[in-house]
């Protein structure tokens, strides 16, 4: 079976080079035939892949080395991209769907640009398959088959990393055909504001996917690692924020462009540079040149392999970027204090943070050349990229706004006036009345001036509050991804500021106070599952109230990996999260003792929420687009403007 | 508006920004490049210095880990075998951290010159060495 599958891959890797081939010639229907070879080949090859993880069939080589007959179903199949050659596989799948629903759904009524799109997908596709067969070939069998396989790292045995994967490369992969998009443009030398609007349609799913990838990452650290924090400015977190932070960008770029035709050769060149950022990330994670909380496999040659990737597509579209920015056509005049100017700057102080992010991901690299190995770490982080960042958000309801080509009126609206003193009212109520610091009380006095500053927004452009639901799906889903913002940066400050984090030792029958709960430790027992054993505490949590909840952190060990893992236990309160990891039992002079490491995250549920909203303001968007470009309102001749 | 009095607008406003960030970088740098240092290369480089946060790698020794009272954990990190460091830490160790195996700690001395720990980095799994301490031959050893 999986020799059909090896055999399946050799056929969408011909497949892929013939898309590419009559892509680029300006073929547009045999490229897309053969867009959904490459993708129906691709698809029944990963198909039987996870067959073979499903079958625990250990005679093929990536099988034996990562899964286990133990391992829950569910972890068998997640466990087939758990993994190097497995994941660079999904990777290729995606690749080639973009590919083929690209080749069947884009309809601009310009054939020459549109075969050259699927045609540059089709070479993407061509370097991804090579990569995968040539260099992490996940087909291979071998001699002797273990009775038994190696296991999945068990850290991975989880719901939310099961899924993390596939939407975070969904997202990754979704800058391909945004590149391919943007290539196609530039070998035609017209980036207008048709390609525009094709090209956001097609770049803010994989901005959404990336978020929801991002989040479920991030949520998953919370609670496997058992560290207490959400976001750790790790390698691998940032490797994929980057393409995020572009991507971000490249969304308010396109808008000036797809509305009045400006900015077409920066928004390429930033169209050009997700997709890098996503490459550069791949490059970070699986190379192992960086020390990681979460490294992957490491293997050297994969990560020049990847390098040389990146330099190609890179650098050849940056070449021909160089070639034909000249011929891209400017869109109409603008004033600074205007929409266009705003958005400008948003771009500017975006790449501005993602390059402070770098430098900071790749900082031990640099140490490392110059013969002094260093690294930085959170603080780092909150020193350059966050106040940047700040800067553009406490500017946001401001600008937002502001009219296209001209700002019109000068002065602040009246509401907007109010929100603001709002905010301010309650950045001082949190410094002098509850005593915190002016920059927890700054961070409080943005996230409601962002939430105020878009519901006056949405106010202004609905004339009246009942009309807001009919407003234009984009406008909402701008405000709402911007109200998104508000509310991830006040659970943000709020936890950070706010988090109590002890060490407690407790032995049975003890009881401690944390954060205004009495912790009892009932009993610690030994208990199994399908592939681990774990040592389980029950500890009984009551608060003034009198309200009891009982908590059962592990320390589980599972033998297949030989590997230990923390599962930490949460109570989970609309105030916030008690959260507790069960340590080691120790033996100190003074008696014995287990160790907990317990947290007090308070309103950490706004973190995901602000998350999920920026996620479903994308979707609203999109939603709009799509409508709009079917009823065909979307701008078709640039020439008229 | 001319395009010139734009262009120029828009790279100003970049250039301060950058300018900011350059600056906002160094300052973070100072206060946070973690110098990474094993026993031995600390003591080539003039021993240890009061307060400043470095991060600190090697091996637990060998019989060297006690518990003491409120979850404290008290190890030796030694490299090559004849420098040794001690180290205290409160909390939780990670899972993998056991005596013989390989360890990053990131802290600073206090005045008794201890190490005091504020978080500890072991090893991962059978072949993970620390990316730092590849370069040590001590380390190549052990996992060899």
């Amino acid at each position: 079976m999986t020799e059909i599958g090896h055999f399946l891959a050799f056929i969408a890797f011909a497949a892929s080079l013939a898309q590419a081939y009559w892509g680029l010639l300006g073929v547009r229907r045999r490229s897309a035939q053969s867009a959904l070879i490459a993708f129906v080949a691709t698809a029944l090859a990963f198909l039987l892949l996870i067959l073979a993880f499903l079958r625990s069939d250990f005679s093929v080589a990536l099988v034996a080395n990562n899964s286990h007959t133990l391992k829950p179903w569910i972890y068998k199949l997640a466990g087939t991209w758990g993994n190097h050659e497995g994941s660079m596989l999904l990777w290729c799948l995606v690749t080639a769907g973009f590919g083929a629903l690209g080749a069947y759904k884009l309809n601009s009524g310009r054939d020459l640009f549109e075969a050259r799109a699927i045609g540059i997908q089709g070479l993407i596709l061509f370097g991804a398959l090579a990569y995968l067969l040539f260099a992490s070939n996940p087909f291979l069998r071998i001699d002797n088959p273990p009775l038994e396989g190696a296991s999945l790292n068990p850290l991975l045995q989880d719901p939310a990393l099961a899924l993390h994967p596939p939407f975070l490369y969904l997202g990754y992969v979704g800058y391909s055909f945004v590149f391919a998009l943007s290539a196609s443009a530039l070998i035609e030398g017209r980036a207008d504001r048709v390609w525009a609007s094709i090209t956001r349609i097609w770049a803010m799913p994989a901005f959404v996917l990336l978020t929801v990838g991002i989040a479920l990452g991030s949520y998953w650290a919370y609670y496997e690692l058992g560290w207490g924090g959400w976001w750790f400015w790790d390698p691998v977190e940032n490797a994929s924020f980057m393409p995020w932070l572009v991507g971000a960008a490249l969304l308010h770029a396109l808008i000036v462009t797809e509305k009045r035709g400006s900015f077409a050769g920066w928004s390429v060149l930033l169209a050009v540079l997700a997709f890098c950022f996503s490459i550069l990330g791949a490059f970070l994670v699986r190379s192992g040149v960086l020390t990681s909380v979460h490294a992957f496999a490491i293997d050297p040659l994969r990560g020049s392999l990847l390098l040389l990737g990146l330099a190609i597509f890179g650098g050849g579209a940056l070449l021909l970027f160089a070639l034909r920015a000249g011929k891209l056509k400017g869109g109409q005049d603008w004033y600074f204090g205007s929409r266009e100017g705003a958005l400008a700057s948003n771009n500017i102080v975006l790449i501005v943070a993602t390059l402070t992010v770098l430098l900071g991901t790749i900082f031990p690299l640099i140490g490392e050349a110059v013969g002094s190995p260093m690294s930085v770490g959170e603080p780092y982080f909150h020193l350059t990229f966050v106040p940047i960042l700040a800067l553009a958000l406490l500017m946001l309801p401001i600008v937002q706004d502001w009219n296209w080509g001209k700002l019109r009126r000068t002065n602040i609206s009246f509401a907007l006036r109010i929100s603001f003193g709002l905010a301010v009212l309650i950045g001082f109520v949190a410094k002098f009345v509850f005593d915190s610091s002016w920059i927890s009380a700054f961070g409080l006095f943005l996230g409601f001036w962002l939430i105020f500053g878009s519901l006056t927004e949405l106010r202004r452009r609905a004339l009246q509050w009942s009309k807001i639901l009919r407003l234009n799906l984009r406008v909402l889903g701008m405000t709402l991804a911007h109200a998104g913002i508000g509310v991830f940066v006040l659970g943000a400050v709020i936890e950070s500021s706010w988090r109590v984090e002890e060490s407690i030792t407790m032995d049975v029958g003890e009881t401690r106070r944390f954060a205004g709960w009495s912790l009892t430790l009932d009993n610690v027992e030994s208990i199994e599952g399908p592939n681990w054993y774990a040592q389980e505490a029950t500890i009984t949590a009551m608060n003034s109230a009198q309200q009891s909840r009982v908590l059962k952190p592990q320390r589980r060990y599972y033998p297949a990996a030989r590997m230990p893992t923390t599962e930490t236990a949460i109570l989970k309160r609309a105030t916030g999260d008690i959260y507790i990891a069960l340590g080691d039992y120790r033996a100190a002079p003074s008696g014995g003792y287990f160790v907990f490491r317990t947290y007090f995250n308070p309103f950490i549920g706004l973190v995901y929420l602000g998350v999920s909203l920026i996620a479903l303001g994308g979707l609203l968007s999109l939603a709009g687009s799509i409508s709009k470009s079917a009823k065909g309102i979307r701008p078709v001749k640039s020439e008229s403007l | 508006m001319r395009p010139r009095t734009r262009r120029l607008i828009i790279v100003l406003f970049a250039t301060i920004l950058i300018l900011v960030a350059v600056g906002l970088t160094i300052f973070a740098l100072q206060l946070n490049a973690n110098l990474f240092y094993t026993p031995s290369s600390l003591k080539e480089r003039g021993g240890p210095v009061i307060g400043k946060t470095i991060k600190l790698g090697g091996l637990v020794e060998i019989g060297s880990l006690e518990f003491g009272d409120n979850a404290e954990m008290i190890f030796v990190i030694t490299d090559e075998g004849t420098e040794k460091v001690t180290v205290h830490f409160r909390g939780i160790a990670p899972d993998l951290f056991r005596e013989g195996s390989g360890v990053v700690s990131t802290g600073a001395f206090n005045n008794e010159l201890v190490f005091v720990a504020d978080s500890l980095l072991a090893k991962h799994d059978e072949n993970y060495v620390p990316r730092e301490l590849q370069s040590s031959d001590y380390m190549k050893r052990d996992y060899d």
